[in-house]
């Protein structure tokens, strides 16, 4: 059975609401047997050094992705994790993380690429427990194994691949990494040099909005407001569009991704994974260097 | 007697190795607790020390060469357990040593130790930044 929302007043401007969830709200639930805590991190050691009672932790290098292919773990692996993880297919499962939920937006996108419905965010991340005035512990969380259904990963509503990129051309894409990336001053965003690609720029017709926009900051998301004015004001996107964001790896993306579909109810928006390290690296796909988006090249389909 | 930095990096090699992955971050955790604290003449010189870009977290490092040994120190924060892990390795292999020694350390240490797997790739190569910066310092400090 799904836990209640949270009805945080903020959060209920967002298209859908129940997707945030606040420090008090998750204190609320500690004993809730229907909730799952998740910290998921950048920092593989960090959930080691002090998490949220009773959470538990799942890495997206170690735990989500394949360990040969560059891919998501499959069906029966995202099984096994939930199973261990104490994770049912009704439980509410609540992440947070590191550097304003990155890795735990992430995370997200790839339980809901499994279609777990209920998957919300601790709004303030990893920071907000903290602030609360509340005490991480580095006291181990040992949970009852769970039964979970085997789900075949849907790799097309929320996903993008370069082939549905090039399709896509004449349709808005989001590039939400640093302006020296999309620029093509670099190929990394600062302090990342080995997430690099061997040419530089932006997919063309992308426009520029990165990720840290959408944040206040104590980490937090901003209002719908705030929010509509910049991807609907600012950059003209509308909620009836279908919009591919993608950053280098995919992860600061999905944090963007989040926004989009559920802070401010854009329908059909989609994940590109592969990214920068791929575009960037690819073969005969065409580049737009500078501050300008260019102009979409004829879809390619 | 303190061993010689190949003995130093074959035993931190073989402790990682030996264990599974979920052992192998707990075995870095450690390194990261036992980061030795900076001596009371460097905490008060941020000036002296070099960050290390490629790392995602903000770790800086120092080296001084005193009669042939080097000496290697390291600040990085609590929230950075991976990074200060890393950190904590180097100094247990590196600090003490003779500088011809240290200049030996292959740069593909990073990669030789087994670790790769547990952390991944994109975070492992930050260590080998830190190698990298350490040899170069301390070449410039023994030109």
């Amino acid at each position: 059975m799904p836990a209640p929302a949270d009805a945080t007043s903020k959060f209920l401007e967002y298209a859908h609401p129940e997707v945030l969830v606040t420090a008090d709200w998750v204190a609320q639930n500690l004993d809730n047997p229907d909730v799952v805590v998740v910290e998921s991190d950048e920092d593989v050691l960090l959930y080691e050094i002090g998490h949220i009672p009773g959470a538990v932790k799942i890495d997206w290098h170690t735990d989500l992705n394949d360990t040969v292919t560059r891919d998501y773990v499959d069906g029966a692996g995202f099984k096994a994790l939930m199973e261990r993880s104490g994770i049912s297919r009704d439980t509410t499962v609540v992440l947070y993380g590191d550097k304003s939920n990155w890795w735990a937006a992430y995370a997200l996108w790839v339980f809901k690429l499994f279609g777990h419905a209920d998957v919300r965010l601790l709004d303030g991340a990893r920071e907000a427990w903290a602030a609360s005035g509340r005490a991480l512990t580095k006291e181990p969380t040992l949970k009852v194994p769970s039964s979970y259904p085997l789900v075949e990963r849907d790799d097309k509503t929320l996903r993008a691949f370069r082939d549905d990129v090039l399709a896509h051309f004449g349709n808005p894409l989001l590039d939400i990494r640093s302006p020296q990336e999309y620029s093509g001053e670099r190929t990394h965003m600062p302090d990342y040099p080995q997430e690099g690609a061997l040419r530089a720029g932006h997919i063309p017709s992308a426009v520029s909005v990165p990720w840290g926009r959408a944040v206040n900051e104590d980490q937090t998301f901003k209002s719908r407001a705030e929010l509509e004015a910049i991807y609907q004001g600012e950059k003209g996107l509308n909620p009836n569009d279908e919009v591919i964001a993608y950053c280098r790896i995919g992860e600061r993306s999905s944090h963007s991704w989040f926004v989009l579909k559920f802070l401010l109810g854009f329908d059909n928006v989609r994940n590109y994974d592969g990214s920068w390290t791929e575009w960037g690296s690819l073969v005969g796909v065409p580049i737009v260097r500078g501050e300008e988006p260019g102009n979409a090249p004829a879809p390619r389909r | 007697m303190t061993n010689s930095v190949s003995e130093a990096a074959e035993l931190v090699a073989s402790d990682f190795k030996a264990g599974s992955n979920r052992e192998k971050l707990e075995l870095l955790l450690e390194y990261s607790e036992n980061l030795p604290a900076l001596p009371e003449r460097y905490s008060e010189h941020p000036d002296l020390f070099e960050r290390v870009e490629e790392c995602q977290s903000p770790v800086f490092l120092f080296v001084e060469v005193e009669n042939g040994q080097v000496g290697v120190f390291f600040t990085a924060p609590e929230e950075a357990p991976t990074t200060r892990g890393f950190a904590g390795i180097l100094s247990e292999v590196l600090h003490g040593k003779p500088v011809n020694e240290v200049l030996s350390l292959s740069d593909d240490f990073p990669d030789q130790i087994g670790l790769t797997e547990a952390v991944s790739p994109l975070r492992i190569r930050g260590m080998r930044a830190m190698i990298y910066r350490i040899k170069r310092q301390v070449r410039e400090k023994v030109a």
